[in-house]
C-alpha cells in the first residue's frame, strides 16, 4: 500500500483494479494462457482464475493495459489449449464431456491432485470464454477466437452431468464416478444453470432449474429480506456477467424482486451483521465487513476472555448462520461496488487506514484476521489468490461502466439460457 | 478441608429392581381372560399405555399385553436413559466452560461412568411409577405378560390362552435397524438398546448413523471423555432437518471435539489387536476409524416379529410395518394400530397421540385423521433442535409461497445472558399472509421453546396476533415474539392509521 488513502474515489479505484488486474498476467503462463491459482510457489492452476482472465483481458484492453494484438493472441493461446487438452476419463486427463478438472498442472495442463472435475469451476471458465468470443469481433487472430469459444461451450455435456436427476451434480471423480455432496440452496450456481440452459448441443431441460430453486429459502434476516446464502460471494459471481438489474425468473416475480436486488439486501445484511458483531470480533464494524469463502487462519483454538475461540483454514464462511471466524476477505467490499458503492469505497477506505498490511501491489490478500494473532501481528492469507483479483477487476469495470454485462446481454447462448430458465422483461 | 458428602437424592436410592417390581414385577399372575373384551392391546409401550387408559375412561374392557416391560423403549432405552445422561454430559460442558461465567473450571475426564448409570437407573425407576403394572391393573386393565400371536382376526391367544376382542390396537413398537455392514455382526456393536447397559466407560467409540441419537449421543459421549468419530453417510447430519440447523449442529459437534464425518460410508468393519477397525470411504478418500464401541444408529424398523398379523388378514410393509389409513385402521376392520409399528415419525409423543386416537376411532363417534397431527419434535443435542409443521421444502413443493422470520439467538438478550447464544427461532409463514406453516427453533432449549408454536399453530393464532403476546423479559422465548415483530415490520402502518394518528397528535 503506498499513498492509497491519499487518493481520489476514482483514483483509488482505477489504481486496485490495475493492481488486480496484473495478478493476471504476472502469473500466467504464456505458453498456454494457463493462470496459477494464487501466488504462491508451485501453485496449480485454476481454471475458474483463467474464466476470470479470459474475461479480463477486454476490460485491460478497454483501459490501455493491454493492446488488443496482445490480449488476443493471449486469449487465442488459452483457447487452443482448452479446445486441444486430453478429453477423456483417464485420471490424469485435462477435462471430460467437455467440462474441467479444478486445477490444471501449470506446464503440462493436466489434472493435479487428485481433484474435481468442477462445474462450478467450469462454468466460470465458459463465462470467459464466451465473453472473448464475443468480444474479439475483429480479423486477424480473432475469428479463430470466436469460433474456438463457440466449439469449447458445444462440447460440454450438461445433460451428463445431471447424472439421471433433476439438477446437476456438483463434481465428478473418475476414481469414484459423481461426488455427492449436497447442494441445498441460494448459491453462486445461477450462472451454472443459465449456461447450461442455454447451451445448443447438450442443454439442461427447464425444470432442472426450478428443481434447484425449490431449495431457497427466502428469509427476513436481521432485518433484510433475503434470498439467503451464507458466502458473501455467493451473491456476486453471477453478477459478474450476466446484469440481473430488471430481469425476474418465477421465484423473483413471486417475492417482486429481482437478483441484483438481492445481492443488495444481502450486503446491507453482511453490513448489519458487522455492526452488531455478535462473537465480538476485532475490526468488525459498520463499515469493515466481508465474510466469505477464503483462506483463514487455520485448525486452531484459542480461549480468549475466557471465551473459546475456533478458527478455520481455507473454508466457506457465512452470515448470520456462520462459520465466522473472525475472518474477513479484504477484497470483497470493493467487490460490492456496483450494488452499494457508498458503503464499498467507505470500507475499502477504513480497511486500507486501519490494517494497510491487508493491501500489497495494490492488491488485496485472500484473508485477514485481526482477532488471531501469529508471531505478534495480525494473521495475514500470504500472497494473492486469483479469484479475488479476477472477481475484482470484474466488479469495478461493471460499477464503472457496465462494460462486462453489455458484453454479455448480446451472448445469445446467454440470452437463451436465462429465457430456458424463465427469466424475463428488462433488457431481455 | 472439611468434605461433607450431601445425602444422596431420593433417586439414586432406586434400581434395577425398583423398575422391575413395576414394569416387570417378578411373581406377576396373568389374569384368567374375560371371554371377551372391549379392546385388546398389544404392546405396553407410550401408544399401548394412552390407549388403555383412554379405552378405560371410555368405561370400556381391556387387555393389555406385553412382552417384555411396561412403559417401552422410550423409557427403557430411549427418550429417558438418554436425556438423563444428557443432563449429565451438559453439566460436564457447562463445568468444562465454568470460567467463561466467572466461575472455577474442574472437569476430570472422564467422568466415572456407573454414577452416571446409577442416576440414570433411579430416574428411570422413578418414571416408571407412573406405569406400573399395579397401576395399570388398579385402573381396571388386565394386563398380561407374554408373547401375543394372532389366532384369527378377532382373537390373540398369549402364552396358550386365548384373548378375544372386538376391537384391536397394535401397538408393538419398533426395533433397531440393523445394518448390512460387512464384518459389523463378527465384531459386536451397541445400538440404542444396548449402548447404556456399557459396564466401562469406552475410551473411543465410532458413531455410524448421523440422524438424531446418533448425534445426541456423539456430542453426550464426548463431553463425558471419549473419543467420538460419527460417520454419517449423507452430505449433513439430521438429514430431515434444513441446511442452517443441521450445519450448527456440525459446528457445535465439531467444537465439543466430536469427530465429524460427512459424506462417509462405512465399507466394512474388523478386529485388529483388540481393536475395532472402522473402514470407511468418502468418494474416493479413504479412511480407518478406530474404535472400543461401535454404537449404530441407523433408525429403526416396525416390529411386528412372532404376531402373526396376516392371520388376522393385516397387511405389512417391511419398510412402513404396520399398514394403516389415516384413521390408523389396519387392513383388518377391527384392529388399529399406534406408536412405531405404523407412525414414520417414531417419536413418544406420536405414540402417544396415536394411541389415543386409535381408540377414538374405533369407539367413539368423531374420527381424527393421522395427518391432521401437528407434530413438533426435537433433537436434543446442544443447542437443541426442534422443528414443527412444514419446511421450506414442503411448501415449495407444493407451491406455496413461504417467506421466513428468522431471529438469532446472539440478538436475544436472555441468550446472551445465559452464553447460551448459539442458534435461531425461523417461523415459516404463507407468504403475503398471517398464517404460520412451521417453525425450526434452534436454541439451549429450543424443547421447550417450539412448544408455543405448536400452540399457535394448533389453534390458528397467526403472527400479527403473537407479536401482540406479552413474554416474560428477559427469555429465551422471546425470540418467538422477536421474530413475529419483524413480520409486522413488512406491513407498515396504513396511510388512514398515521393520518389519524397526526391528527390526533
Amino acid at each position: 500500500m503506498d499513498g492509497l488513502t491519499g487518493l481520489s474515489d476514482d483514483a483509488l479505484i482505477d489504481r486496485l483494479q490495475r493492481g488486480a488486474f496484473s495478478y493476471l498476467t504476472e502469473f500466467a503462463n504464456d505458453e498456454n494462457g494457463l493462470v496459477a491459482d494464487t501466488s504462491r510457489e508451485g501453485s496449480p492452476c485454476s481454471i475458474a482464475v483463467v474464466g476470470f482472465a479470459l474475461s479480463c483481458y477486454p476490460v485491460a484492453v478497454k483501459h490501455g493495459w493491454m493492446s488488443r494484438a496482445a490480449a488476443a493472441a493471449q486469449t487465442l493461446k488459452t483457447l487452443r489449449f482448452f479446445w486441444n487438452s486430453p478429453q477423456n476419463d483417464q485420471p490424469d486427463a485435462t477435462g471430460y464431456k467437455g467440462f474441467y478438472y479444478h486445477f490444471l498442472h501449470m506446464q503440462t495442463g493436466r489434472r493435479v491432485w487428485q481433484c474435481e472435475l468442477s462445474l462450478v469451476d467450469t462454468t466460470i471458465l465458459l463465462a470467459g470464454v464466451l465473453m472473448a468470443g464475443r468480444y474479439f469481433d475483429g480479423g486477424g487472430d480473432e475469428p479463430e477466437i470466436r469460433q474456438l469459444a463457440d466449439a469449447i461451450y458445444r462440447r460440454v455435456d450438461w445433460q451428463w452431468a445431471q447424472n439421471n436427476g433433476q439438477t446437476v451434480a456438483q463434481g465428478w471423480k473418475p476414481e469414484c464416478g459423481f461426488l455427492h455432496y449436497g447442494w441445498e440452496g441460494y448459491n453462486e450456481a445461477t450462472i451454472l444453470y443459465i449456461l447450461g440452459a442455454g447451451s445448443p448441443t447438450h442443454a439442461l431441460p427447464p425444470d432442472s432449474f426450478t428443481g434447484w430453486t425449490v431449495t431457497y429459502q427466502f428469509e427476513n434476516l436481521l432485518g433484510q429480506d433475503v434470498l439467503y446464502s451464507g458466502p458473501l460471494f455467493t451473491h456476486l459471481f453471477s453478477h459478474a456477467w450476466i446484469d440481473f438489474r430488471g430481469i425476474q425468473d418465477e421465484f423473483m416475480r413471486s417475492t417482486r424482486r429481482d437478483y441484483f436486488q438481492n445481492t443488495r439486501n444481502s450486503i446491507s445484511l453482511h453490513r448489519e451483521y458487522g455492526a452488531r458483531n455478535p462473537r465480538g470480533y476485532e475490526g468488525y464494524s459498520g463499515n469493515l465487513w466481508g465474510i466469505t469463502a477464503g483462506e483463514g487462519p487455520g485448525n486452531d483454538q484459542l480461549r480468549e476472555s475466557y471465551r473459546d475461540r475456533r478458527f478455520f483454514g481455507y473454508t466457506a464462511r457465512g452470515v448470520p448462520y456462520g462459520p465466522d471466524d473472525g475472518t474477513i476477505s479484504p477484497w470483497a467490499m470493493l467487490a460490492t461496488l456496483p450494488f452499494h458503492p457508498g458503503p464499498a469505497i467507505a470500507g475499502t477506505r477504513r480497511l486500507l487506514e486501519i490494517y494497510p498490511q491487508v493491501c500489497t501491489k495494490d492488491r488485496f490478500s485472500s484473508g485477514f484476521n485481526p482477532t488471531f494473532h501469529k508471531n505478534g501481528s495480525e494473521w495475514l492469507s500470504e500472497g494473492w489468490f486469483g479469484l479475488d483479483q479476477g472477481l475484482l477487476v470484474l466488479m469495478i469495470e461493471n460499477y464503472r461502466s457496465g462494460f462486462v454485462w453489455e458484453i454479455m446481454r448480446d451472448c445469445p447462448f446467454v440470452r437463451a439460457g436465462l429465457q430456458r430458465a424463465g427469466f424475463k422483461g428488462g433488457w431481455l | 478441608m472439611a468434605v461433607t458428602s450431601p445425602k444422596p437424592p431420593k433417586a439414586d436410592v432406586l434400581g434395577q429392581e425398583d423398575l422391575l417390581r413395576r414394569v416387570r414385577p417378578a411373581n406377576w399372575q396373568n389374569p384368567e381372560p374375560k371371554p371377551r373384551y372391549d379392546l385388546a392391546i398389544i404392546g405396553g409401550g407410550p401408544a399401548g399405555l394412552v390407549a388403555a387408559r383412554t379405552a378405560i375412561r371410555l368405561g370400556l374392557s381391556v387387555a393389555l399385553i406385553e412382552k417384555y416391560r411396561l412403559g417401552g423403549k422410550s423409557l427403557d432405552t430411549g427418550s429417558i436413559p438418554s436425556k438423563t445422561i444428557i443432563r449429565t454430559a451438559k453439566v460436564y460442558a457447562t463445568t468444562h466452560r465454568a470460567e467463561e461465567f466467572g466461575a472455577p473450571a474442574s472437569t476430570e475426564l472422564p467422568a466415572d461412568f456407573l454414577k452416571i448409570t446409577t442416576r440414570m437407573r433411579g430416574i428411570r425407576a422413578r418414571i416408571a411409577e407412573y406405569h406400573s403394572a399395579e397401576r395399570l391393573r388398579a385402573l381396571g386393565i388386565d394386563v398380561f405378560f407374554g408373547d401375543a400371536r394372532f389366532a384369527s382376526a378377532d382373537a390373540l391367544t398369549v402364552d396358550g390362552k386365548r384373548i378375544a376382542f372386538r376391537k384391536a390396537v397394535i401397538a408393538t413398537g419398533a426395533r433397531p435397524r440393523l445394518p448390512s455392514i460387512p464384518g459389523l455382526e463378527e465384531v459386536g456393536y451397541r445400538t440404542s438398546s444396548s449402548i447404556f447397559e456399557l459396564t466401562a466407560f469406552p475410551r473411543r467409540i465410532a458413531v455410524i448413523g448421523g440422524g438424531p441419537l446418533g448425534c445426541e449421543a456423539a456430542q453426550a459421549f464426548c463431553r463425558l471423555g471419549a473419543h467420538v468419530t460419527i460417520v454419517q453417510d449423507e452430505p449433513k447430519f439430521l438429514p430431515h432437518e434444513e441446511r442452517d440447523a443441521s450445519q450448527l449442529l456440525s459446528f457445535s459437534l465439531a467444537r465439543d471435539g466430536v469427530d465429524t464425518r460427512l459424506n462417509t460410508t462405512v465399507v466394512r468393519v474388523r478386529e485388529e489387536g483388540g481393536s475395532k477397525i472402522l473402514d470407511t470411504s468418502n468418494d474416493d478418500a479413504k479412511y480407518n476409524i478406530v474404535a472400543d464401541e461401535i454404537l449404530l444408529s441407523i433408525g429403526s424398523v416396525a416390529d411386528t416379529s412372532g404376531l402373526d398379523p396376516e392371520v388376522a388378514g393385516i397387511a405389512t410393509d417391511p419398510e412402513k410395518g404396520v399398514v394403516v389409513n389415516d384413521f390408523l385402521r389396519t387392513t383388518n376392520p377391527r384392529v388399529y394400530a399406534a406408536g412405531d409399528v405404523c407412525m414414520s415419525h417414531k417419536f413418544t409423543n406420536v405414540a402417544e397421540a396415536s394411541g389415543r386416537m386409535a381408540v377414538q376411532n374405533a369407539f367413539a363417534a368423531r374420527r381424527r385423521r393421522a395427518s391432521r397431527m401437528t407434530i413438533p419434535w426435537c433433537t436434543y443435542c446442544d443447542p437443541e433442535i426442534a422443528h414443527v409443521g412444514m419446511h421450506v421444502w414442503d411448501a415449495s413443493e407444493r407451491s406455496i409461497p413461504i417467506k421466513s422470520y428468522t431471529v438469532l439467538m446472539q440478538d436475544v438478550d436472555r441468550a446472551i445472558t445465559d452464553g447460551q447464544d448459539d442458534g435461531f427461532v425461523k417461523i415459516h409463514v404463507k407468504a403475503g399472509t398471517d398464517t404460520i406453516l412451521g417453525a425450526t427453533i434452534v436454541a439451549s432449549r429450543a424443547s421447550e421453546m417450539i412448544n408455543e408454536i405448536s400452540v399457535a399453530m394448533s389453534v390458528g393464532i397467526g403472527m400479527r396476533a403473537l407479536a401482540d403476546v406479552l413474554h416474560t423479559y428477559p427469555a429465551q422465548s422471546d425470540a418467538i415474539r422477536l421474530a413475529a415483530l419483524a413480520y409486522t415490520q413488512d406491513w407498515p402502518a396504513s396511510w388512514l392509521t398515521r393520518a389519524w394518528a397526526r391528527l390526533r397528535a
